[in-house]
């Protein structure tokens, strides 16, 4: 079996080039793709503070603005209409597929899948070094977008045609559209090979005694997340090559008889439509990509840090599925709008409504394992519980847009922004964040600094309601999204306009003292990395098997035998037992029950 | 490897330390592939579906395989989509052969492999050739002239009806066309390893079967290719 095979690679010497660059070890791929989504984040920040400059402050001189942009895309050191859309769907594209997909399945499933289930390291090595590569490179793509002279894809980060087909549309369809289809195709394949790498890690090379009933929900989590990638990114391909075909071929898959400047073009038959349920088909599978994987992260930080046994784990189990199946029979809910039959929208309307249950079991999971818990606030325990809050609030949007008669008002305005923005934006890095703080011991030796870990928080919470809060006003204001300025529009009465343009001040200062808090985390995240106190082997007394392996990493994860698992990994504050934990591989007393 | 052949034992099949399939990860990670590549098909056929029966107008004028495809080499003859049956049969002749390949391998006997990748890879062949010999007929029109451009399909123009027919013919046949194209050269290169020796030294012709499964998927995808675009 070849499963065998991965015993004897253990100990061969590794170079410079092997180790740090062009590493097999999943360990360092896993820290490879938290750095490059570090940084990706960084520039989706800096990204979306530029245009809330704009928003708040529209059309006043900002030196900020020129510093980034230059007279190019900022003259006078006003942002260029153009560039805002372009900041715009640069800025979602990143945080959505970059850090959010990329980024959070890439570090966490890497890092923790063949440490939690006791492998030597992924099943195919070569394919996860080759993953994170067309991840680098599609990164590179996208950011390089950035710099044409025509500017990035200005289409927004759904990239609807007609506006997405034609060069002559607007200047973000020629250079920086094809750039941005060239990048996502690299980057589904990355997502795709990194994805049954995954599947098959976990379903093969899980150590011995390792039930499937037995696995953290972090596993559970990463797993169900690939296969979801796995059978929604294959249709974005579609999506993407035959938006391809009408960009360069003439093809009019997506497009009827669009007129430009006056001009009737030749291509005609198609419908923009057909698009929609492509991308949506893959967009709203997407949600939960980038959402299970941190749900997965803070099931393991909750119960690790209440230190009590995670409450209801095969119903965790049971709402992680379900929310993948019911995934992929929503994504008519995004399409309320596009002239859909008002039966079928109701159908839609129905199967949205009970992801609404899934969700709320997780929810009141979390809730009952806090409840009389023996808590202590590490600040990735901070960072978890901002996550329930936020999926709860996002998730109560939620409810609302999920009722087409209701999204029909609110349909593209800022209301749908702050909705997902919540319950997906902030509870993913809520729990992205969790996870840097809980697993760093991990993966570089050393703790992080605990005290700026909590100012990190508490800044980060209340900057981030601070920004998403008062948008959801703005949204049921009137206000839609995506438009580079409100001022001159007679759109709105005057109180009402002004209650708007006040709240986008206040949003716009939020976001920018948000954006800055992250700098304590930077700074905390790269000197705990080289100057952080050293970590114990086990330093959150937690019962999985990564905390059995040596601080210092060992190619092969543990030095000797591989460890045996002999119960689930939530026995925590059992009774009867000496320490409030009990790692995985203690076997069962006499007498005792497995959970 | 006698994986396939060992019985499953339900009670520790799941208990970690081994494959509860019995099948090695190289083999899983090909059929979770395949179901993916499946989606995309299956997004590029709803697509088609959705194109042709969203609009009525497209409806209406959407031509019947029949009265486009009914040429046939060598002959003047009216004969409906038989040429692509044909194409079909030498597709699934090429599924067959595979399957024996795989079986010679599970046997250790080489040069049963070796005899029946090769006329895999030649029912490949034959498959792609038919395929350029089929566009270049669509493609001359309903004059049957390739040589003028007047009334040629292209995937701007379709003198058969909706563009939108044109545009898809190219594109699915096309990118069916690609994946036998890949799998061919897959094929090629495993062939090459066999005659070398290669999985005779290594124990086992597992790499044989993996090429298998892809070859068969692409023959799976193009009976719904037929189905779908030319018979319906």
């Amino acid at each position: 079996m070849s499963a065998a095979a991965h015993t004897d690679h253990g100990h061969h010497k590794e170079s410079f080039i092997t180790k740090y660059l062009f590493s097999q070890d999943h360990k360092m791929i896993g820290k490879q793709f938290l750095v490059t989504a570090i940084f990706m984040a960084i520039v989706a920040v800096i990204l979306s503070i530029l245009f809330r400059i704009q928003l708040a402050w529209p059309g006043e001189s900002n030196s900020v603005l020129s510093f980034f942009l230059g007279d190019t895309w900022a003259p006078d050191g006003v942002l260029d209409r153009g560039m805002y859309l372009g900041l715009v769907t640069i800025h979602g594209t990143i945080m959505v597929f970059f850090v959010l997909t990329g980024g959070l399945s890439g570090t966490f499933s890497n890092l923790l899948i063949p440490l939690q289930i006791g492998a030597r390291d992924m099943a195919s090595g070569l394919l996860n070094m080759i993953s994170y590569w067309l991840f680098f490179l599609s990164s590179i793509l996208m950011l390089y977008s950035l710099f044409l002279e025509t500017g990035p894809a200005s289409a927004g980060w759904t990239i609807y045609p007609p506006l997405s087909v034609y060069e002559e549309a607007i200047p973000g369809s020629g250079a920086g559209m094809t750039m941005w289809l060239t990048s996502m195709t690299i980057f589904i394949a990355s997502s795709l090979i990194g994805s049954l790498n995954y599947i098959v890690t976990v379903l093969n090379l899980r150590t011995t005694g390792l039930k499937m009933t037995r696995l953290p929900l972090t596993i559970w989590a990463f797993f169900v997340t690939a296969i979801i990638g796995v059978l929604s990114f294959p249709v974005l391909v579609s999506a993407v090559v035959l938006m391809l075909m009408d960009r360069g071929l003439g093809t009019s898959f997506y497009v009827n008889d669009t007129i430009i400047n006056g001009e009737i073009l030749e291509q005609s038959g198609g419908s923009p439509i057909l698009y929609e349920h492509l991308f949506w088909f893959l967009g709203h599978p997407e949600v939960y990509i980038v959402l299970l994987p941190a749900l997965g992260l803070t099931s393991e930080i909750i119960s690790t840090n209440a230190r009590k046994p995670i409450f209801g784990y095969r119903a965790m189990i049971g709402s992680i599925l379900a929310i993948a199946f019911l995934s992929f029979i929503v994504w008519g809910h995004h399409m309320f709008v596009s002239g859909m039959n008002p039966f079928l929208g109701g159908v839609f309307v129905f199967t949205t409504l009970l992801i609404a249950i899934p969700s709320a079991v997780k929810v009141f999971n979390y809730i009952t394992t806090l409840w009389k818990g023996n808590i202590r606030f590490t600040p990735a325990m901070l960072f978890s519980i901002g996550l329930v809050s936020s999926f709860i609030t996002g998730g109560v949007t939620g409810i609302i847009l999920a009722d087409s008669a209701l999204d029909i008002a609110v349909h593209d305005t800022y209301f749908v922004v702050a909705h997902f923005h919540v319950v997906m934006g902030l509870s993913a890095i809520f729990g992205m964040f969790a996870g840097i703080y809980h697993w760093f011991p991990k993966m570089y030796g050393r703790m992080m600094n605990s005290k700026l870990g909590m100012v990190h928080f508490w800044l980060t919470l209340v900057s981030a309601y601070g920004v998403f809060f008062p948008m959801h006003f703005v949204g049921i204001g009137g206000a839609p999204r995506r438009y580079y300025d409100y001022s001159v529009y007679e759109l709105f009465d005057s109180n009402q306009f002004q209650m708007i343009m006040d709240l986008n001040v206040v949003i716009s200062i939020f976001a920018i003292v948000g954006g800055l808090a992250q700098i304590i985390f930077l700074f905390n995240f790269f000197y705990s990395a080289s100057k952080g106190q050293k970590a114990v082997q086990n330093p959150w007394k937690g019962n999985t098997l990564e905390w059995t392996t040596p601080v210092e990493h060992v190619h092969g994860n543990w030095p000797g035998e591989l460890p045996v698992v002999h119960r689930w990994p939530y026995d925590y504050s059992k009774p009867g037992a000496e320490e409030d934990y009990i790692p995985q591989t203690v076997p069962l007393a006499p007498g005792e029950e497995d959970h | 490897m006698s994986a396939a052949t060992q019985e499953i034992d339900r009670s520790t099949a799941w208990g970690g330390k081994e494959s509860p399939f019995r099948v090695s990860y190289g083999k899983l990670m090909m059929w979770f592939f395949l179901v993916s590549d499946g989606l995309t098909f299956g997004g590029l056929l709803t697509a088609l579906g959705y194109a042709k029966f969203s609009n009525p107008e497209t409806s209406m004028t959407w031509p019947s395989g029949e009265s486009v495809f009914f040429h046939f080499p060598f002959t003047h003859a009216t004969l409906p989509l038989l040429y692509v049956a044909l194409m079909t049969f030498i597709l699934i002749v090429s599924s067959v052969t595979m399957v024996l390949a795989v079986e010679a391998g599970h046997r250790m006997d080489k040069k049963g492999v070796i005899k029946w990748l090769l006329w895999t890879v030649v029912g490949g062949f034959i498959f792609l050739g038919s395929q350029v010999w089929e566009w270049a007929t669509f493609i001359a029109g309903p004059d049957g002239d390739i040589s003028t451009w007047v009334d040629n399909a292209t995937l701007a123009h379709n003198p058969y009806g909706p563009t939108l027919y044109a545009n898809f013919f190219f594109f699915i046949t096309g990118f069916h066309g690609f994946h036998v194209f890949t799998g061919v050269v897959f094929n090629a290169l495993v062939l090459r390893n066999v005659i070398r020796g290669v999985y005779h030294k290594r124990g086992h012709y597992e790499m044989v079967e993996k090429v298998g499964l892809y070859w068969h998927f692409v023959d799976l995808v193009w009976v719904f290719v037929f189905t779908f675009y030319y018979l319906v």
